[in-house]
């Protein structure tokens, strides 16, 4: 390496002088960073089309798009797609629905996990290992399939909001997480409220609950977005179509390639409305993904928390 | 619905059936093929990635990429599989650009790659968070130290960066190499056709389909268990590895 001797500067020096550093890379180096750059670039541009692709398309004129994909001349665009897809009531329903599950099982399931850390993070809470023991074979070995969907049956929750809201609603996975936390909490603040004559579920609440903001802000997201984007339950255990959530909408239209009669009713000759069919489906996807898209960024630093908290256990 | 005492004790009847049945072997491999498959080429992406990003000292570029990468994992299933559908389809954009009409989705040799490749389009951002962390946290004064030393790039990944998050990168492998069994339900049965099924009917599909579609409740909740059995015994002894390797503690 040339200029070794030159590198062997004091470290307090080194940061200060990170642009003179730079310049005295070695060819090969410089080689190996241009090519990792070129390397991330073309990941970066390959994540971006398939979306950037979504989004033009949604705009094209059916005719242009069936034809020859995606145009940049202005009279090929139309919002002709958005005003079809804004107007159905399904979609509609779908996204009321979809909010309802997952704000009311988001409050539901993480209050119950909360619930059931606490306790788990005391060492003398009597049958700790036995509690911990059950929870974790729920984790790793379940009934199947046909045996829990003729339990909610039983239940009489099938076709109701409970099935969807009930069921999983405990989550071990979170809850360990929320244990974890809880134990990182050092013990003097429960000798402080006790003190203070708190009783362990006024500690709960009015204590713990706001020193555990981070963790609680991590499993609120993950919650939300995870039933947001589900569709199994919705689909095992709803057939009412007025309580189906925008995903399962989302599944007629995309999947199973049925639109919304409602959609392309107007439209007279059969390829004319394949042809309007195709276009929505893109027009439906930007409208039913934008609003996670549009949220996720602000909500980006405690994702990034949630996985730094999960990366301690796991 | 006579519950469990008031039915006929069957025995191992159904698990017979199953396991000698010529679609057991089938749905088997293909659950494997498919998660198998999926870990090879879908694992050391995230760890590329993350440090891919370690180079880049700008911190405003650094962050967008970072913003666009993350972005596909908020993306639904069903939505992903939409688009996956719509850019394959006959008159779908990758057709009009190859200047051909195949279409994709109906043929089975082509559903694990469509499957693994917009899995890695759609979580490799977000995996790498992990490795992203790990690397920013790792010590700044060994890879000082390193450059002084006059180590090439290659060499301060290799001998320092790598070193930092080895011990997340065997864990994250374990973990997922444990879950080689539980592969979900959702993506694979959205991305099924019915020409596809010689390679897409994975145990969790087929389930659903002879359980809750046909109604023959005892024969899939037999291959249901079956599963289920399989996979703990993945998991037990997985556990048993990660216990090994982290002084003494499972997971």
């Amino acid at each position: 390496m040339a200029g070794d001797v030159q590198r062997r500067v004091p470290l307090h020096l080194k940061g200060e002088n990170m642009k003179s550093n730079k310049k005295r890379l070695g060819t090969s180096d410089k080689m190996i960073i241009f090519g990792g750059y070129v390397l991330l670039g073309i990941f970066a541009v390959l994540i971006f089309i398939p979306l950037a692709y979504v989004v033009i398309a949604s705009f094209m004129d059916p005719t242009v798009l069936n034809n020859q994909g995606i145009s940049f001349q202005l009279k090929d665009w139309t919002l002709d797609a958005y005003g079809r897809v804004l107007k159905n009531n399904m979609i509609w329903r779908g996204f009321l629905n979809s909010f309802f599950y997952s704000t009311a099982f988001t409050v539901i399931s993480v209050f119950i996990t909360l619930l059931a850390a606490y306790p788990m993070s005391k060492k003398e809470l009597v049958g700790r290992k036995f509690f911990n023991t059950i929870f974790l074979i729920t984790m790793f070995f379940g009934g199947g399939l046909i045996p829990t969907f003729i339990l909610i049956n039983q239940l009489h929750m099938v076709n109701t909001i409970w099935a969807i809201l009930i069921p999983g609603s405990f989550n071990v996975w979170n809850m360990i997480l929320a244990r974890t936390y809880y134990q990182s909490i050092p013990g003097e603040l429960r000798e402080a409220s006790q003190l203070d004559g708190a009783s362990e579920v006024e500690h709960f609440f009015r204590i713990m609950m706001p020193v555990c903001k981070p963790i609680i802000a991590v499993l609120v997201l993950w919650t939300f977005v995870g039933m947001w984007n589900s569709y199994f339950d919705a689909l095992i255990y709803l057939n009412d179509a007025n309580l189906q959530p925008l995903q399962l909408v989302l599944r007629s239209i995309l999947v199973q390639n049925t639109p919304q009669p409602g959609m392309i009713a107007d439209i007279q000759s059969t390829a004319e409305m394949a042809k309007v069919a195709e276009l929505l489906k893109y027009a439906t996807i930007l409208v039913s993904s934008l609003p996670l898209l549009i949220m996720y960024p602000f909500f980006q630093k405690y994702f990034d928390q949630g996985v730094m908290v999960g990366s301690v256990k796991g | 619905m006579k519950g469990i005492l008031g039915s006929e004790w069957v025995g191992f009847s159904y698990f017979q059936r199953f396991l000698s049945s010529p679609d057991f072997m089938n749905y088997l491999m293909n659950t494997l093929k498919l998660s198998a498959y999926g870990l090879l080429w879908g694992f050391p992406v995230p760890i590329l990635l993350a440090l891919l990003l370690n180079q880049v000292k700008s911190t405003g570029i650094k962050k967008n990429i970072q913003l666009l990468i993350y972005a596909p994992n908020f993306i639904s299933v069903i939505v992903l599989c939409g688009m996956v559908r719509m850019f394959l389809s006959p008159v779908g954009p990758l057709n009009k650009l190859l200047g051909i009409t195949t279409n994709w989705m109906t043929m089975p040799q082509s559903f694990r790659t469509i499957y693994i490749a917009s899995g890695i389009w759609q979580t490799a951002g977000w995996s790498s968070i992990m490795y992203t962390a790990a690397l920013a946290n790792s010590s700044k004064e060994l890879e000082e130290a390193a450059t002084v030393d006059g180590a090439n790039i290659l060499q301060q990944i290799w001998y320092v960066q790598l070193p930092a998050i080895k011990n997340i990168i065997v864990i994250q492998f374990i973990l997922q190499a444990g879950n080689i069994m539980s592969i979900g339900f959702e993506k694979a049965y959205a991305l099924q056709t019915d020409m596809n099924l010689p390679a897409s009917e994975i145990l969790s599909t087929y389930v659903y389909r002879i359980g809750l579609l046909n109604g023959d409740y005892g024969y899939s909740t037999a291959v249901g268990l079956f599963n289920s059995i399989v996979n703990v015994i993945l998991l037990v002894a997985v556990n048993w590895i990660v216990a090994k390797l982290n002084d003494g503690e499972g997971i």
